[in-house]
């Protein structure tokens, strides 16, 4: 008899009720994140209807989207450095939380973040849970071995109310990744190669979970770079069954099991290993031995090349509109096309080994003078971690930007924008048109990779400058 | 919420495949704290010129569009964010459904939530729809298929649940709610 895949584990461990032809399943959700973009209306429909939120305890809140890089640690400060509505909508979920018994992690907040960099670090993504957020981002926490997955505010709105969600069961996708990856290389390579391979919509209405030893020989926070964007293959979710790094990573951190507890859960998370013979709906396989840095030409993250192999020629409607509004030119590599800007950040690649990778690559380098670069830690946690390290007086004395943490330039919404037609290579996930600002083009890489543009001016093949 | 049964409209083609949550609504437009006033937002990068001014090119802004409800659209319609702005704008600016060959996950989770109908139709006829903008269709929920002027209907999967509430004005909350013996028994247990 087959085993069960993770997220059947997971799933069947989570029904609160069944689901039946006629209805859903009522899923109970473990950790709900919640921030200021998607939750204003949600937190109306419950005032409206006179509930509490059910359980304050699971519910982790903290401000990323909308909320400046600049220094701001008090709401008076703030209204000085962000955008009017940016601010209002910041108040509200300051208003809202208090109002609801929900500790934030606010402006002045150690801990404040990117959600689904804070979630993490706190410890507070545990394997074999269920994760969920007003954000497809949320397959982030799924490197944890979590079932976790973005919603809409309506359904903020249901977790907030009940903790639970109506659900139906997805599909399942193997994702098999052999072969090591070179110098250079990144699991951020990898995921553009494995959307490159699903497309965009390839694994809609399904899960992905990767497997082997490409996967398995990865750190977490790399892990979480590739979960991170199982959403830009059309997936519901993006998942990585626990091992040893997992474990080794969570131990201690404030939010995680302790003592006799740490010592049950791990027995219980050595059940969702991966022992092989579970059936999936489809597998895909993967060699990363061949794999070069990637970036993306076009207007979706499917749109993606190895740096020094052409990107397509005219001909598909598509891609021409596409390559039309990046401004490259058709049959020739992205590699030496110049850069504008730089934009080391994001759920995607905004933690620690991310900043050591940067700046291993810029130490002692001057970034361009044709470019600006900015960097954003991902929490301010992070951003301490870095300095501790001098991270920092590495990138700002090769000219680039330091600067508080959040979700910043990879969605622009407080004021990081980059300009109309200006080219931004970027570590972040998505390089859809308008992204980053209306008419920025956005190319999507690996933090070395945006090191390395950043410092030649154009868009570089990070091998050229590394050591050895 | 409204019980939706029958949708009756000329249609509106948005030929382009993959159109993400960014081009139904830019992030700028998501500082919002209400779900009113986005409709304006609504493709607004593709519906305005850089200048402001109403791009009479873009297929939303013909005159002969402007009362039309129901969207066809290219291969995995809603792709990227969870932003339920998205269908909250779309609303707005008077459309009530979508039907492509595929819609992104999360959109249509966020589209049942609001009365927004969206349609998976199988490639013939969503070629042929394709290639007649401006025609006389009609979603029928009832019968979950999509009423054509010419050929048989063409049939569409839609969740029974989802299908059940769209029909029914009902808001899904109310149905969680009943549940909560249930949840607080599942707690106690866990």
């Amino acid at each position: 008899m087959p085993q069960k895949t993770l997220l059947s584990k997971i799933w069947d461990a989570h029904e609160v009720v069944p689901e039946t032809p006629d209805t859903p399943a009522v899923l109970y959700i473990d950790l709900h994140l919640v921030h200021e973009v998607t939750t204003p209306q949600a937190f109306d429909v419950l005032r409206a209807n006179g509930l509490p939120v059910r359980r304050p305890d699971r519910t982790l809140a903290t401000m990323d989207h909308s909320t400046p890089t600049a220094p701001a640690s008090t709401l008076e400060e703030l209204e000085r450095v962000a955008l009017p509505a940016a601010a209002a909508q910041v108040r509200a979920m300051i208003e809202n939380c208090e109002e609801f018994g929900v500790e934030l992690r606010g402006l002045d907040s150690p801990e404040r973040g990117i959600v689904h960099v804070v979630g993490p670090e706190q410890g507070a993504t545990w394997p074999g849970s269920t994760v969920v957020c007003g954000d497809s981002h949320t397959s982030t926490h799924g490197a944890f071995g979590a079932l976790a997955f973005g919603i809409g505010t309506t359904e903020v709105g249901h977790v907030l109310a009940t903790q639970c969600l109506l659900q139906r069961r997805p599909g399942a996708l193997a994702v098999n990744v052999s072969g090591r990856l070179g110098p250079g290389v990144t699991s951020k390579d990898l995921i553009l190669a494995i959307i490159r391979k699903l497309g965009v919509g390839g694994g809609t209405g399904r899960v992905l979970q990767y497997r082997g030893e490409t996967v398995r020989a990865l750190g977490m926070e790399q892990r979480m770079t590739m979960c991170n964007m199982s959403i830009e293959a059309g997936a519901r979710a993006g998942m990585i069954a626990p091992d040893d790094t997992t474990y080794e990573w969570l131990h201690g951190r404030p939010m995680a099991p302790a003592g006799a507890d740490w010592d049950a859960a791990l027995a219980r998370w050595r059940e969702l290993e991966d022992r092989g013979g579970a059936r999936f709906d489809r597998e895909v396989s993967l060699d990363a031995a061949r794999l070069r840095p990637m970036v993306t030409y076009g207007t979706n993250p499917g749109m993606s090349a190895q740096i020094d192999e052409p990107v397509p020629g005219s001909g598909d409607p598509a891609i021409d509109s596409a390559l039309a509004y990046m401004g490259v030119e058709p049959g020739k590599p992205l590699q030496g096309r110049d850069v504008d800007i730089v934009f080391l950040g994001s759920c995607t690649n905004s933690r620690l080994s991310d900043l050591r990778s940067a700046a291993e690559l810029m130490r002692g380098r001057r970034v361009d003078s044709g470019v600006r670069m900015l960097v954003v830690p991902g929490s301010q946690v992070v951003k301490r971690e870095a300095e501790a390290e001098g991270l920092h007086e590495v990138f700002l004395s090769a000219g680039a930007e330091w600067r508080e943490s959040g979700c910043s330039m990879c969605l622009g919404m407080n004021g990081d924008t980059v300009d109309p037609g200006k080219l931004c290579v970027s570590t972040s996930n998505r390089n859809f048109e308008g992204r980053q600002g209306p008419g920025a083009r956005t190319v999507l890489a690996s933090p070395l990779t945006a090191a390395a543009s950043a410092i030649r001016g154009q868009v570089a093949d990070p091998r050229e400058l590394m050591d050895g | 919420m409204e019980k939706i049964i029958r949708i009756e409209s000329r249609t509106v083609v948005l030929d382009i495949d993959n159109v993400d949550t960014d081009q139904i609504i830019p992030a700028r437009y998501l500082t919002t704290t209400v779900r009113e006033g986005l409709g304006d937002a609504a493709f607004h990068d593709w519906r305005y010129r850089s200048g402001g001014e109403l791009d009479p090119d873009f297929v939303l802004n013909r005159p002969e569009n402007q009362d039309r409800t129901i969207l066809v659209a290219g291969d995995n319609f809603g792709c990227g964010s969870s932003r339920e702005h998205a269908p909250w704008a779309l609303l707005e600016a008077g459309l009530r459904a979508v039907i492509s060959t595929s819609i992104a996950d999360i959109f249509r989770n966020n589209s049942l939530k609001n009365g927004f109908v969206p349609v998976v139709i199988d490639e013939a006829p969503h070629g042929w729809l394709k290639a007649n903008p401006g025609a006389e269709i009609v979603i029928d929920l009832e019968k979950t298929q999509v009423e054509l002027p010419e050929g048989p209907p063409a049939p569409f999967e839609l969740d029974r649940f989802a299908r059940y509430c769209l029909m029914n004005g009902v808001d899904q909350l109310g149905h969680l709610l009943k549940q909560r013996d249930r949840i607080s028994a599942w707690e106690a247990s866990h």
